[in-house]
């Protein structure tokens, strides 16, 4: 492939503007993270490094570059290192796949607002997610600290645990689309018949599992602080500690952005052919960009604000939750879902699904479940 | 027997449904945070805000002067006395022709010094205090100090300004 065709040079200037809003978001994640945290405990929050506070991720970064880079003597050396950079590899490569908007025209170019069209998209997207927890487990074990490793194991069992749910609350939304592309799964649901509609089980499976994937409360048991210090990144300080972080951040990010592509319609907003007769094509799509971006936000609002609200789970609930509540509800919903498309009614289907799910569990509590005494 | 019969007899089945879903709980407890997100912060900004601490505090002694500006205080020493910190120390001076206009009686604190290391600010001085001529003021704390030499206020500090009297709500 010619390495200087107008293609070529347009795909790497849209990875390098992905790669910088993913940079951006996640760097202001941590600013908004504690705002959101004062402003949900009745504080204020950061506010001294420039107005609002609003140059304190630019602090925080010459904090942690400014620190000593201590490796531990025992440790795995080249490991060690390798962790934090896997694990922020991982974090941003699962961005290539999410379709940000449709093909805009520049200059006579035409391209996709995409950073790879593959197939196999969502698949991609799996296989990242699951590489992921190789940076955390090689991270914990190359520190050679109890500690870490116990962190590192239990983000493992974690992961592994949850991508199960995860899958099989997927599976039914390829059985909508038939595809496992992520850009054929947005073109499903354009104009309003977003995935949430038709799914509001699966959704809800998906949004507890990415909760878990990205190891924030309440399933933050690999850093969980009172019990096992800082997790995997206990012995980490400085920028390695900084890109373990700054991961976590972009998980956040691109999960958020992962679910609008598979339930909130991705690109697609309310209004959008007004938008094309009115201003043209090109700028219906990046105002379609700048949903699926604002979409992906407020599922990063939503991860803090539920950060804020609940405890840490047990590790045996989580367990629990994991392989006896959401396997078998998302098995359910397959079913569901299957037997919706098969009559011909999958918004129908989806509904009833949950009503006779609750009913069930409501005749069965009756049944079997011994009563409190008032 | 118990002794009283208010103890109640807990009996813990199974959770009911809506525990066990955790749902209902998880949107309860978000819809409070959710709540607080919105109600103002009860943060205050210390060193650039600084809350009223009601009219009795007991803050930076003063040195009062009266209507005409001549000083109150007559060096007797009962401050000094009174003080359980042995924070006051002063050297009297009697007063010479003409100084009528500075110092109200005829004799009066040529030295005045507060070491406010020492002091706990218990407002025994300006209970002791024959004259009314020391008071802790409400509306002034005692700066923190970052060296020794700060640490000992005289008279300079100490006097009050005319130009900025200091008044309590009681004595308008």
């Amino acid at each position: 492939m010619d390495l200087l065709s107008d293609f070529f040079l347009a795909k790497a200037a849209f990875i390098g503007i992905v790669f910088a809003i993913t940079l951006g978001i996640a760097a202001y994640s941590t600013y908004f993270e504690r705002k959101i945290a004062a402003f949900m405990q009745d504080r204020i929050g950061p506010d001294r490094a420039g107005p609002f506070g609003i140059l304190q991720p630019l602090a925080d970064a010459v904090k942690m570059f400014m620190k000593e880079d201590f490796i531990p003597a025992n440790s795995n050396k080249w490991l060690f290192i390798a962790g934090p950079c896997l694990s922020m590899l991982t974090a941003l490569m699962t961005s290539a796949v999410v379709p940000f908007g449709d093909t805009v025209t520049l200059g006579g170019v035409t391209f996709d607002l995409q950073g790879i069209d593959v197939n196999i998209g969502i698949l991609w997207v799996f296989g990242i997610v699951s590489l992921g927890v190789y940076g955390i487990l090689i991270g914990g074990w190359a520190s050679n600290n109890k500690y870490s490793l116990l962190g590192a194991i239990r983000a493992a069992s974690q992961n592994i645990s949850y991508e199960l749910a995860m899958g099989l609350a997927i599976i039914a939304i390829l059985l909508f689309t038939g595809s496992l592309s992520t850009k054929a799964i947005v073109e499903g649901q354009q104009n309003g018949h977003w995935n949430i509609f038709y799914q509001p089980l699966g959704f809800i499976i998906f949004l507890i599992c990415a909760f878990a994937e990205c190891n924030r409360t309440p399933f933050d048991l690999p850093e969980c602080e009172t019990e096992l210090i800082g997790g995997y990144h206990t012995e980490y300080s400085s920028m390695k500690l900084g890109f373990y972080l700054f991961a976590e951040y972009i998980n956040m990010f691109i999960s958020g952005a992962v679910m609008a592509t598979l339930y909130f319609g991705g690109y697609d907003y309310p209004g959008i052919d007004f938008v094309t007769a009115q201003f043209g094509n090109n700028i219906a799509v990046f105002v379609g960009m700048g949903a699926l971006i604002g979409k992906a936000l407020l599922f990063v609002f939503v991860f803090m604000w539920v950060r804020w609200t609940l405890p840490r789970f047990r590790y045996d609930q989580l367990m629990g939750l994991g392989w006896a509540g959401l396997i078998p509800l998302s098995m359910y919903n397959v079913v569901v879902t299957a037997f919706g498309i098969l009559i011909g009614k999958p918004f129908t289907a989806g509904i009833v699904g949950v009503v006779l799910l609750i009913l069930g569990l409501l005749i069965h509590d009756q049944l079997f479940v011994k009563k409190k005494i008032a | 027997m118990k002794l009283s019969n208010r103890t109640k007899v807990m009996e813990q089945g199974e959770m009911t449904l809506a525990e066990r879903m955790y749902l209902p709980a998880i949107v309860g407890g978000m819809a409070t945070t959710l709540k607080h997100f919105f109600s103002k912060p009860v943060t205050i900004r210390y060193p650039e805000q600084k809350r009223y601490l009601g009219p009795i505090f007991r803050g930076q002694h003063i040195l009062k002067k009266d209507e005409q500006g001549a000083e109150r205080c007559t060096a007797c020493g009962l401050c000094a006395v009174a003080c359980p910190a042995e924070a006051i120390s002063m050297v009297a001076a009697e007063r010479k022709p003409g100084e009528e206009k500075l110092y109200r009686e005829e004799k009066y604190a040529k030295v005045y010094e507060v070491n406010m290391l020492r002091c706990i600010f218990c407002g025994l001085c300006e209970e002791a205090c024959p004259k009314e001529a020391i008071f802790l003021r409400h509306d002034t704390m005692v700066p923190v100090f970052n060296s020794r030499d700060e640490v000992i206020y005289g008279k300079d500090k100490l006097v009050e300004k005319m130009d900025q009297r200091y008044l309590r709500d009681g004595w308008k």
